[in-house]
């Protein structure tokens, strides 16, 4: 990996300066550094790794549902394969992806510091998440899991055989992996900002990430309660979730959903993050009502944690408390819509330019745009009884987690690159690349809204035949999204060799981290920057074109 | 109903698809009018503070519509009529079954007239099932050790799809049926084709075969409550709480005797758990809500049978 990464074998460069890349060459310099940025690219790795693992069980899944019949595998085999997608993708993907490696690597730089607060916690993040990772492929290569990813009682506690224990376990260490890095957050932004970076200056991405770790730290604690709760249920029959024990099934639903609804926010608010930064950048504008964006990420970090019996509404739980949590989940509505008219605002009376990250901004707002209003669907009560648990469901999260949360982190992916990499990306491909993944996933998701409503249970490996047109397209949209982002794996690897060298602010952006050399040395800053400006100050800084042509 | 919820959902998908519209709209028109191309330059706007309060009450109060026209739906199809059909389901891994207060039972098929309230007393043997019609519109989580009801009025004959829509194992997606939706007459002539007892009587021949009968007695005061009457009515509990005897009741009474002791009683009834399946349990349960209508006692000591539904049931051991 090491060499890979290592720009100055074939740059021009005169005099290769010393950065966090070319710091040390050794795999040992890599598996015990502490440095923010290498850990970011340690995380880049491994999540890409679960991704497409994650995306592979994907393809199986919509190439059993091609046809009617149970045809591809068993109807167990098929059963393992969504639940290994759905907790690849949710534990090992998502939740960490934003966070773990553009948080990672851009927090500190964003605020002029020189790391985290505590370096090493973070490597241990790093390592617990590897130690999860490892973990569940284990399972999966000795058996799998058949719950799916939500693990419900008494399924999972009395009726299945297969490896409960241990995939929770995984999901339990992984779960304090993203404890440690939200505790590291909270506590470097409190205490690391450089002089003069006041909270009402910082990047949104920051107060994007603050309230992603609030939910960490207070939310992870209770699935990894749950977890326990589930092992020791199924080790030693305790009753707490039986029923011929005297207890509750309906419990572990609350506790699972406590953590797991905000957990959705986990993932999501770190994308919207992202978008403020391109959105911004390739306006040449300074955000519209920055306080209101930064106050809608609180206001989603608060609500999130009041409204996690929506997905009860069927479930057995009391009229009254379904009216109450159905009228809880419209006010989450407010903040983020506030945040998508506050994004489209930007653009008034901007100077946009059309780069790769900045079509995946756009991506962003519109599968964001469908996937939230969606979700006022399920919201309403009367809607939600007929849809919940059909694929109208299924399309809904998948067009707020990856039309969401994938197309912000592309677009930050592609925005930093030449900051994590010192190389430029091929701008031509990678528009290329955003084009096939929206179109290959509104032909992949959007059918699944018509067979949720039509009646097409979710997790479901046989179906009726007249559901079969629907799954076909969906399928062949898959297709589609799946060259979207194999292209940017193999353009992105190519660039680190191949790829233009970048200048330090090749998008003439502004914020700390393009103050400073592309790659960043070690210590991010050679000395501590001092902030007079308030955030998104595009009209102090020249626009692009009167700068370095490259990246067009 | 299922007309309802499309009506309410036709509004949603037009108010949806206006958004949408607008937001792609505004993006597409803002993103190809002040492009760099053309040689603008940014104008720097802060904010301003009315348009956002405008576009957050505005939406408020549009999702105020969604929330009170969907409560309305949810409302109606969480309240039963009292005078409905019922039907028992009995859900497990992985089948469907179905038990007529007639007798009949059927599995993987419900049969129902058009034009009459049904309500179904849902529960599973194992793990969490979902009874699901989406031409109802409907879907209610089926649960072991409890019951869950449904309801509904079917109009048009015809065979409807029954999914279960909560995973529920190897083969979730193999666990469907039919709703058998029939004239009434045809119904009647279905009905009719097999003698068998009704459920009822099952519970009542439980009632004795099990020794119920010995301490729940009609004639004289025996260690347990009589049981006449007591259905759907307020019980006055041992730790002073009053709860309703509704099905649930019951069934936990049989299950798990000791959870709500009715006042002025001793937990001296043992568990039926393991003893009695789901089936004979609703039939129990049919049981001792048929002697709500009829009481059967004949004279004997019977205390303070509930008169009236405000007055906690309160009856003394002997």
């Amino acid at each position: 990996m090491a060499s890979t990464v290592t720009p100055s074998k074939r740059a021009p460069a005169p005099t290769p300066k010393l950065n966090y890349l070319n710091n040390g060459h050794t795999l040992k310099s890599w598996l015990l550094t502490t440095d923010h940025k290498r850990i970011a690219i340690l995380y880049l790795i491994s999540v890409t790794v679960f991704f497409f693992l994650g995306g592979f069980f994907a393809m199986l899944i919509r190439l059993e549902l091609l046809t009617p019949q149970g045809d591809l595998m068993q109807a167990d085999t098929y059963n393992k394969v969504f639940t290994m997608h759905g907790m690849i993708m949710v534990f090992f993907f998502l939740i960490p992806v934003v966070p773990a490696v553009l948080g990672n690597f851009l927090v500190p730089l964003m605020i002029g510091a020189k790391d985290l607060a505590f370096p090493r916690i973070n490597l241990l993040s790093w390592y617990l998440y590897v130690v999860g990772g490892i973990l569940i492929s284990h399972v999966m290569l000795t058996g799998g899991v058949d719950t799916g990813w939500t693990f419900y009682s008494p399924f999972s506690t009395e009726y299945t055989n297969t490896k409960i224990v241990e995939a929770g376990l995984a999901v339990f260490i992984a779960g304090f992996s993203s404890i440690f890095t939200g505790l590291n957050f909270i506590v470097t932004i409190h205490r690391m900002r450089a002089p003069g970076l006041t909270w009402s200056r910082l990047p949104l991405f920051i107060w994007a990430n603050y309230a992603t770790s609030l939910i960490m730290i207070l939310g992870t604690p209770v699935v990894a309660i749950t977890i326990v709760l589930v092992a020791v249920e199924r080790l030693f029959h305790l009753g707490i979730f039986d029923p011929r024990l005297g207890g509750d099934p309906l419990l572990f639903q609350h506790l699972f959903w406590f953590y797991s609804h905000p957990a959705v926010y986990i993932m999501i608010l770190p994308s919207m993050g992202v978008v403020n930064e391109l959105i911004t950048c390739f306006s040449r504008k300074r955000i519209f009502g920055y306080k209101f964006i930064a106050l809608s990420s609180i206001a989603i970090a608060v609500l999130g944690f009041l409204v996690w019996a929506h997905h009860m509404f069927v479930a057995g739980i009391s009229l009254y408390a379904a009216l109450i949590f159905s009228f809880l989940t419209f006010f989450i509505g407010v903040p983020s819509a506030v945040k998508v008219f506050n994004w489209t605002a930007t653009l008034y009376k901007g100077s946009i330019s059309y780069a790769t990250p900045m079509l995946y901004a756009f991506g962003f707002i519109g599968l964001f745009t469908m996937g939230g209003l969606t979700g006022l669907f399920l919201a309403t009560l009367g809607i939600d009884v007929h849809v919940t648990d059909t694929y109208f469901v299924v399309a809904h999260f998948h067009y707020v987690m990856v039309g969401g949360v994938l197309m912000g982190y592309l677009g930050g992916l592609h925005f930093w690159w030449p900051k994590m990499t010192g190389r430029l990306y091929p701008e031509a491909w990678a528009k290329l690349s955003a084009l096939l993944v929206f179109v290959g996933f509104n032909l992949t998701f959007f059918p699944q809204f018509i067979l949720g409503y039509v009646g097409m249970p979710r997790r479901y490996w046989q179906y009726p035949p007249e559901f079969q047109a629907l799954n076909v397209l969906s399928t062949a949209g898959a297709s589609i999204l799946a060259a979207g982002y194999l292209l940017p794996m193999i353009y992105f690897v190519w660039s680190l060799r191949y790829g233009k060298i970048a200048d330090p602010n090749p998008w003439a952006a502004a914020g700390l981290e393009w103050k400073t050399a592309s790659p960043p040395p070690t210590f991010n800053f050679d000395e501590t920057p001092v902030v007079t400006w308030e955030a998104y100050n595009y009209d102090e800084i020249p626009a692009w074109e009167r700068r370095t042509p490259v990246a067009r | 109903m299922a007309s309802q919820v499309d009506a309410l959902y036709i509004y949603l998908l037009m108010v949806a698809g206006v958004m949408t519209a607008l937001i792609f709209l505004a993006v597409l028109v803002l993103a190809i009018k002040y492009r760099r191309a053309r040689g603008h330059h940014a104008q720097q706007i802060e904010g301003s503070t009315l348009l956002e309060i405008t576009w957050s009450v505005i939406p408020f109060f549009v999702m105020l519509t969604f929330f009170i026209w969907g409560a309305v739906i949810y409302f109606k199809e969480r309240t039963p009529p009292a005078d409905a059909t019922e039907v028992y389901v009995v859900a497990k891994q992985w089948m469907w079954k179905i038990e007529h207060m007639e007798g009949q039972s059927e599995i993987n098929e419900l049969h129902v007239p058009t034009g009459r309230d049904i309500k179904l007393i849902m529960t599973s043997q194992d793990v969490i099932h979902s009874f699901f019609v989406p031409a109802f519109r409907l879907k209610q989580d089926v649960l072991p050790g409890r019951y869950t009801t449904l309801w509904f009025k079917a109009t048009r004959p015809g065979r409807y799809h029954l999914f279960c829509a909560e995973y529920c194992g190897t083969m979730h997606s193999g666990m469907g049926g039919d709703i058998v939706v029939m004239e009434p007459q045809d119904y009647a002539q279905w009905m009719a084709g097999t003698a068998v007892a009704p459920l009822q009587e099952t519970g009542k021949q439980l009632f004795s075969a099990l020794g119920c009968a010995t301490c729940h007695r009609f004639d004289v005061q025996g260690r347990g409550p009589n049981l006449a009457g007591v259905y759907n009515k307020p019980v006055l509990l041992e730790d002073g709480r009053t709860v309703i005897a509704d099905e649930n009741y019951v069934r936990e009474s049989i299950l798990n005797p000791t959870a709500k002791i009715m006042s002025g009683f001793k937990p001296v009834m043992p568990t039926f758990q393991g003893i009695v399946t789901e089936e004979q349990l609703n039939a129990l349960v049919a049981y001792v809500k048929s002697l709500a209508q009829s009481p059967p006692g004949t004279a004997g000591l019977q205390n303070q049978p509930a008169t009236s539904p405000e007055q906690p049931q309160k009856m003394q051991v002997q």
